[in-house]
């Protein structure tokens, strides 16, 4: 692809139009003969048994169709993968509806009425006995001896060590309290590193490190718990037609989706019909759907009509889920030149009632990455809270990892009189860079590639770092300046997914995806790899995504900065496929070896000029042909949806169709650098983001306008962890007191950097064809850290021991000279 | 506490198109009516289910309780329904009564500036988030605070003449019209009366479940700011966590008249402080004669803080008040310096 035509070029995506327009059509946007509308019933406790429900009354009401209860939910059943590998279902997994709300505001019933209104005035006339249950909603409360646990069984979570060829072991739930002196070490201030229990690693010699350290950092750190605060609150609406489900939900990803749905529901992909051209937003969130997107499935199973369920803005705040916070310890020696010797690093997840997830693990992993300690040790704890289910939020764990390491980086900075791009150089992983813990013949993994250097050096030259760092500090009135920077990194990347295109006898190129249309645009970009290489117009390409009733391959979860690298892998697989199969027609057609012709300028000709055709006409000789030209025969490697889909498009042109089979050495990450300057007020401790400037080391740039998109939204995601998002519970009572948007202060449009900015370092990744990988998680903790490094430079270090840092803070702990927010503890 | 929020419950809605039928429509209901002017702090109760009434008497189609005009003293009178946005656009507002622009250009968002309305924002209801939860609290008629027990988070809340409640006024246009002292004209079907802004707002030692002497049946319709303060210095300035759409943690109006270097007389409020904006006369009173300096300054920020009690968690008001006192007595110039 050296003559770059799409590649990399600004476009409009073909969703664009219809956004700005308002013609696209969201899932709350549909409407179907007859639709009735559904309304949930939260639980109002914390941990609560329900005894029993009288909905007579309910019922009886005129416009009243159907109620449905957890008894109505199928329970989950056992999977076995395409390998034979059987998956155990979790008893203790969340449901769409449930008889022991382990939260406040977790869905019971849900009521099909006529309309809202009288759903909702049936639900008032609905009588349900609750046995209240003892609960907790701060994990570390939950550890100190003789607090009440979430659950019945106890407050954290066991992963037993799976057997070779048994099915992985479920998790456990066992009740763990800290001994007195850990107790002691918690009041002090400090998170106990006692006794652990999720899957613990350590590589190097920890205790050497430290014995070599001239400077050791010991610090406590709270990550806050934060809502997504999707624009599009998680609607669903469904019908059910020739034993067929329709279902239109909002989603991230497309195909994966039908596979959650088959699974929420026991029934066969074939008769899922799943619809989601757009989605407003998810984060992780919506990865796969939401289990309570089929509850309207349900209830237009049971009404025989169809049914929406619209997701309000306080429901969203509770089914929606969130971010776990984690409070963690990390004890850090550095040498007196700031290289890391050792890190002893032990969090306390917030895990919310389901679970275990996987955040500690990840933050740990992410540490090791992005400062190569010599050594380094991690031991967790994920323990159970009656608050929200927790769920993958942009860089789940890996943000919270780099939070608790970042402002310990920056403070040693300082003492060491190092200056902060240096000594993040000094520790950053290069090349073929290794991290996390080693496997059972003691390698460690390590990444394809990482120009996390040339990202801080490309960074503090367009920050003009030297100047504004010579700033810090400095008073001018009541204000204060501080510059901050940071490093940050994340999984970019997946491989093994298909992609499938048709070249019509009319010249255009069909191109399916089953890509999210998540508001990344990378459901569009990727495909103009393969169109490049076709030799396409972007103008005579049409694009099908969003129902996969369309015929649509089988595609990544578009979640977890995957997709770009996985996808653009996918379709320059799929280009190869129909440049060979054209080059072959080529050949039959005109003489010669297919090798001696290229495809260019939407023809397939002899190299060096001479004879050739249009790929109209090669189409339609593709369609003569048959076989695996029109794609009456497909490779076999491809996924059984794939395959269907194939079936359903061939003999209508040229296809290409094949699975992602290239080789990679190494885990795709990206990275970024992150520079960010505030002003602080020392009198109200109100202070402003001046300027920020984020640099992605993401390989080949496909689309910079995305891209752009992509760092800087993902920064601002991260500032508002580091500047005012947050749960507020009330531990007595159990239940959420930030119900709202000006409550828990996702940040506002004037909160953003008056002045931001991004750049890209735009060296491609040797271990992927296109050399592409993904951005969407990165930017956000490197946007919280170099907001939380620059308020540090900006009024010190006894400032703040969480986030995030509010004013109130900032202007007690200036007058105190101490910091003055709580410790250990949660959702404050 | 309602089972389940965000639908309105069902209501009759009446539009009237004068004053007159609005206090006639009043007067039938009393207690089963509930006044509708912009609709922020309506609606949020309606949709929460958490207050309910059985008629809801719309103020829009009432055109004589929208705009600005002089009065003969050579103030202004503000129409309740006139939205802040034109509040911060009149040109009498920008002219005599900046502190006012800027108060009112400070609330929320320019949305809901839009649609908000000066009567609407001196008026609402306290933004506790235990109360406006619709837990049985003192304010909704039960026999506790929530917000005042150990584990209550309360860092939004009163430093200053909690009595049994300890949530705050939000409002940031009442302490710049107590600055300006304007006074609030109230009518009913049995006439009209007029309060000082200050007595307008009252705390819970005289009702706990009212942030103002409006009784039912009784309609704020206008605001009347006299000259006396009109192009005075001032100082306003609005301690917010974001900086658009949001309330405040602490506000501070402040008019003063400043002759040669000395302070020949001054008004200084602050809000979201107590149930009501409270207006610190004992600074006034000690400020008055003095130079207008550091000094001065330093002296009237702790004394606007003497008596504050604070909670678990809003500690942090008291630097804040004082902060903002100082400063407002140092003037803006200053503060910048």
């Amino acid at each position: 692809m050296a003559d770059k035509k799409l590649v990399g070029q600004n476009y409009t995506t073909p969703d664009l139009r219809a956004k700005v327009t308002g013609r696209s059509k969201y899932a709350e946007d549909f409407r179907a003969e007859g639709m009735l509308f559904a309304r949930l019933l939260l639980s109002p406790f914390p941990h609560a048994r329900i005894q029993s429900i009288d909905t007579r009354a309910a019922l009886a009401m005129p416009g009243v169709r159907a109620i449905l209860t957890a008894d109505d939910v199928p329970g989950p059943k056992d999977q076995v993968s395409d390998a034979g590998v059987v998956i155990r279902a979790n008893p203790r997994s969340e449901k769409a509806l449930t008889n022991e709300p382990l939260y406040q505001g977790e869905p019971v019933l849900a009521v099909a009425a006529v309309d809202e209104l009288t759903a909702v005035e049936a639900i008032e006339k609905i009588k349900i006995r609750w046995e209240r249950l003892p609960f907790s909603v701060d994990p570390v409360a939950s550890l100190l001896p003789g607090a009440m646990n979430a659950r019945v069984e106890g407050n954290v979570w066991v992963r037993p060590t799976p057997v070779q060829g048994q099915p992985a072991p479920l998790p456990e739930v066992i009740d763990l309290k800290w001994t007195e002196a850990e107790v002691e070490e918690y009041k002090a201030g400090r998170l106990p590193m006692g006794k652990d229990t999720d899957p613990s690693w350590s590589y190097g010699d920890i205790e050497a490190g430290f014995k070599k350290a001239s400077l050791i950092l010991d610090e406590t750190f709270v990550t806050p718990n934060t809502s997504h605060q999707c624009l599009e609150s998680r609607t669903s609406m469904a019908y059910w037609q020739n034993g067929k489900l329709f279902i239109h939900l909002s989603t991230q990803s497309t195909v994966q989706t039908v596979m959650s749905v088959v699974r929420w529901l026991s029934i066969e992909p074939e008769n899922v019909v799943l619809i989601s051209e757009y989605c407003g937003g998810g984060y992780g969130s919506k990865g796969t759907g939401t289990v309570s997107d089929v509850i309207p499935a349900l209830l237009a199973k049971k009404t025989g009509t169809p049914v929406q369920m619209r997701i309000s803005r306080e429901e969203e705040h509770s089914i929606g889920g969130g971010r776990p916070a984690v409070h963690g310890r990390m004890k850090v020696g550095f040498t007196k030149e700031g290289r890391i010797t050792a890190v002893d690093m032990f969090t306390v997840v917030e895990g919310g009632p389901y679970g275990p997830g996987n955040d500690g693990n990840t933050a740990s992993r992410f540490a090791s990455l992005l400062f190569q300690p010599e050594a380094m040790r991690w031991r967790g704890v994920t323990a159970i809270t009656n608050t929200p289910p927790r769920r993958a939020q942009s860089q789940p764990g890996g943000m919270q990892g780099i939070v608790l390491m970042e402002p310990v980086v920056a403070k040693a900075a300082r003492r060491l009189g190092i200056d902060q791009v240096e000594i993040r150089k000094i520790n950053a992983p290069a090349g073929k860079a290794r991290f996390g813990a080693a496997d059972a013949r003691g390698n460690r993994t390590y990444t394809t590639s990482c120009f996390v250097k040339e990202a801080l050096d490309k960074g503090a030259q367009i920050f003009k770092w030297d100047e504004r760092k010579a700033r810090n500090g400095q008073r001018e009135g009541s204000k204060v300046r501080g510059s901050g920077v940071a490093i940050s990194a994340y999984n970019a990347g997946s491989v093994g997914f298909d992609g499938l295109f048709v070249i019509k006898p009319d010249g255009r190129m069909y191109i399916q995806t089953g890509i999210g249309n998540l508001g990344t645009e990378s459901f569009s970009d990727c495909q103009r790899v393969a169109a490049e290489m076709m030799g396409m117009p972007w103008e005579k390409c049409e694009l099908t995504w969003g129902d996969t009733s369309r015929n649509l391959p089988w595609s990544c979860v578009s979640g977890g900065s995957q997709t770009t690298h996985a996808m653009t892998r996918a379709a320059h697989a799929t280009a190869t496929d129909a440049i060979k199969k054209l080059q072959q027609i080529a050949a039959k057609d005109l003489g010669g070896r297919p090798e001696d012709y290229v495809v260019a300028n939407e023809r397939v000709a002899r190299r060096g000029g001479g004879a050739g055709m249009t790929l109209a006409h090669a189409a339609q000789r593709a369609i003569e042909l048959g076989g695996m030209y029109d794609g009456h025969e497909v490779p076999k490697e491809i996924n059984a949806f794939t395959k269907r889909s194939a079936a359903a498009l061939a003999g209508q042109g040229l296809m290409g169709v094949a699975k992602d089979a290239y080789p990679r050495d190494g885990a795709s990450v990206s990275f970024v650098a992150a520079f960010a300057e505030v002003e602080a007020d020392v009198e109200t401790g109100v202070y402003r983001i001046l300027d920020y400037l984020c640099v992605a080391d993401v390989g080949t740039v496909i689309h910079p306008a995305s891209l752009g998109g992509q760092v800087l939204g993902r920064s601002i995601l991260g500032i508002g962890h580091a500047i005012g998002q947050r749960w507020v519970y009330d531990q007595q009572y159990g239940v959420a007191l930030a119900r709202r948007f000006y409550q828990n202060k996702p940040p506002s449009i004037l909160d953003v950097p008056a002045h931001m900015d991004w750049a890209a370092v735009e060296l491609p990744d040797p271990e992927t064809p296109v050399g592409a990988r993904g951005i969407g998680e990165p930017p956000v903790a490197a946007g919280c850290c170099a907001v939380l490094n620059a308020i540090s430079a900006a009024v010190g270090d006894e400032v703040f021991v969480r986030a995030p840092v509010t004013l109130d803070h900032i202007v007690t702990a200036l007058e105190m000279g101490r910091p003055t927010q709580a410790r250990l503890t949660a959702n404050v | 506490m309602a089972i389940i929020h965000d639908v309105m419950p069902v209501f009759e809605l009446f539009q009237p198109t004068t004053v007159d039928d609005t206090l006639a429509l009043l007067e039938t209901y009393k207690k089963d009516a509930w006044v509708l002017a912009g609709g922020l702090d309506t609606f949020d109760w309606l949709k929460d289910r958490n207050k309910r009434r059985k008629v809801v008497v719309d103020l829009s189609g009432v055109q004589e309780l929208r705009g600005v005009k002089t009065t003969a003293d050579g103030g202004i009178e503000i129409g309740a329904a006139t939205t802040l946005t034109d509040v911060v656009k009149h040109p009498l507002v920008k002219e005599k009564y900046p502190i006012l622009m800027q108060a009112a250009e400070l609330v929320a968002s320019p949305q809901i500036r839009n649609q908000g309305t000066v009567g609407g924002n001196v008026s609402q209801d306290t933004r506790c988030w235990y109360y406006r939860s619709g837990w049985s609290c003192y304010r909704a008629g039960g026999n506790i605070c929530y917000a005042d027990t150990p584990s209550a988070i309360n860092r939004e809340h009163a430093i200053f003449d909690a009595n049994r409640c300890v949530a705050v006024n939000p409002s940031d246009t009442a302490p710049a019209l107590i600055a300006l002292d304007a006074r609030m004209v109230i009518r009913s079907s049995d006439g009209e009366r007029v309060v000082d802004a200050e007595t307008y707002f009252i705390g819970p030692s005289i009702d706990i479940t009212r942030m103002t002497v409006l009784r039912p049946g009784e309609l704020l319709t206008a605001i009347r700011v006299p000259a006396t303060w009109a192009g005075a210095e001032f100082y306003f300035e609005k301690v917010r966590e974001r900086q658009v759409w949001d309330f405040p943690l602490v506000n501070v109006a402040a008019v003063l008249k400043v002759s040669n270097g000395t302070i020949a007389g001054s008004r200084i409020v602050i809000n979201a402080v107590a149930a009501h904006p409270v207006r610190l006369k004992a600074v006034e009173d000690a400020v008055a004669g003095k130079r207008r300096n550091e000094e001065t300054a330093r002296m009237a920020g702790e004394l606007a803080v003497q008596g504050a009690r604070p909670l678990a968690h809003n500690g942090y008001k008291i630097p804040l008040v004082r902060n903002l006192v100082k400063r407002a007595i140092r003037g803006e110039a200053q503060a910048r310096a």
